[in-house]
């Protein structure tokens, strides 16, 4: 074997056992968790804020005859995307087919890491790139909520992707450089920081209304200035003041009602948006608004 | 024989293609038609949700009326208006998509839980505020259960 093929293999071994390290699913240190419990209460507000019942609420027939303020999250939601199709899963708290059987740190690991229980990644259709910069204690309130909602033993189906994102360990690559707890915009007082907690964090309103990079990572220079629609046709708008020059109180109102100042009524993925935010108070609607306004316009 | 068959071929093709542009014509027509109730409807809807936001005085005969031309709108036939692939997928100034071609069924009930949904505000708009907010929501969850399914956002 001559030097150079010698010194080749071993730059690719040595590539192939970085890439294997970097590209490790890693959970959360265990330590942040210490002493640290939920409260279901609360957990409700995190959990409209959150806008988990979008993808994760069984829909039509299968919903059965539940309380809508008590839904059956047996998945099945369709997302098409460029990619191919996420299917929703099943977290009711069915300890089989849901996620009963979870530890809070498994819980975590999947919230703020994008990390199953058997250690494989997640893929960023589930927004915890968004959901990584939550506090502990709204992970953990989060889930004593969910442990009080109604069982399915709905079976998961699998997603229908294309080549190569069919291939769950690039998904390690592409955290490195997309998974990030910092703030996009900057906040000055409590409020303003509880409206950039709920937007950037809880609500994930970037990961529609930002265009995203030809990795399909969100491109920040672009924060909330428009992007294609994800799942379908037509365009998810640009709600920077350059282009939405609602008040306050206008957004507030939508995000309440889906009356937009014109009494158009909201439509597409954004009707289940505001089914969501409805049920969260009226001060952190307000405080939503106040953070879509003091957004940096962006034409 | 077979010249009188390719005649006959002939014209149907001809009168597919008029048919087609013809159609084309009515697409816009009725896309008028269809857009100009639901402004109507947005106009009402404006009328009381300044009143159920505070922005104007409640006004129990003004809300009455908007109310009234809702629940009118509810109870217009939409038959004539739907014409099969009258969607965003052949004709421009539309976002209504094709998936309501294939769910007419759901696509009607949404309608006509709409039309339940005004009836009732009918009902509450002339009698306060406090009546006035939840029939309103509950008008706009209808709109919103058929935007969300059949409207395309706007481009």
């Amino acid at each position: 074997m001559s030097v150079t093929l010698r010194a080749t293999l071993l730059v690719v071994a040595l590539v192939a056992i970085a890439g294997w390290i970097l590209t490790r699913p890693a959970g959360l240190d265990r330590d942040l968790l210490e002493g640290v419990a939920g409260d279901a209460n609360r957990g409700a507000a995190v959990f409209w804020a959150g806008g988990c019942a979008s993808c994760h609420a069984a829909e039509g027939d299968a919903a059965g005859p539940v309380d809508p303020a008590r839904p059956l999250l047996a998945g099945g939601h369709r997302l098409e995307t460029d990619f191919g199709v996420f299917v929703g899963p099943n977290i009711s708290p069915d300890p089989v087919h849901g996620i009963g059987s979870w530890t809070l740190a498994e819980f975590a690991d999947a919230m703020l890491r994008g990390v199953s229980p058997d250690g494989r990644h997640y893929y960023p259709v589930f927004p915890y790139t968004s959901y990584a910069k939550m506090t502990i204690q709204d992970v953990a309130d989060l889930k004593a909520f969910l442990d009080t909602l109604p069982a399915s033993n709905r079976a998961d189906e699998p997603h229908e992707l294309r080549f190569p994102y069919s291939v769950r360990r690039g998904i390690g690559l592409w955290k490195l450089r997309y998974l990030t707890t910092d703030w996009v915009a900057p906040a000055e007082g409590e409020r303003a920081e509880r409206g950039r907690y709920l937007v950037e964090a809880l609500s994930h309103c970037g990961e529609c209304h930002s265009p995203r990079d030809r990795f399909g990572g969100l491109d920040t220079s672009r924060w909330m200035a428009g992007a294609p629609n994800p799942s379908g046709s037509g365009t998810i708008p640009n709600i920077t003041p350059a282009r939405l020059d609602w008040s306050a109180g206008d957004i507030a109102y939508y995000l309440e009602t889906g009356f937009d100042p014109n009494f158009d009524s909201a439509g597409g993925s954004m009707a289940s948006v505001i089914k969501n935010l409805a049920r969260i108070s009226a001060d952190d609607r307000a405080a939503i608004a106040e953070y879509v306004k003091a957004l940096p316009p962006r034409e | 024989m077979r010249f009188t068959r390719s005649i006959a071929l002939g014209l149907v093709a001809t009168t597919l293609a008029a048919g087609a542009a013809h159609a084309q014509q009515n697409f816009d027509q009725v896309i008028k038609a269809r857009k100009g109730q639901f402004e109507i409807m947005a106009h009402s809807m404006g009328i009381l949700g300044a009143m159920a936001r505070g922005n104007v005085p409640y006004d129990a005969a003004a809300a009455k009326a908007a109310a009234d031309n809702v629940a009118a709108v509810t109870k217009l036939n939409q038959t004539a208006l739907w014409p099969a692939a009258s969607h965003n997928g052949t004709t421009k100034g539309t976002r209504a998509q094709p998936n309501i071609f294939d769910n007419v069924a759901d696509f009607t009930a949404k309608w006509q839980e709409l039309g339940k949904r005004a009836a009732a505000l009918q009902g509450a708009a002339g009698n306060g505020l406090e009546a006035l907010r939840p029939a309103l929501g509950a008008v706009g969850g209808a709109c919103q259960d058929c935007h969300e399914k059949y409207r395309a956002p706007a481009n």
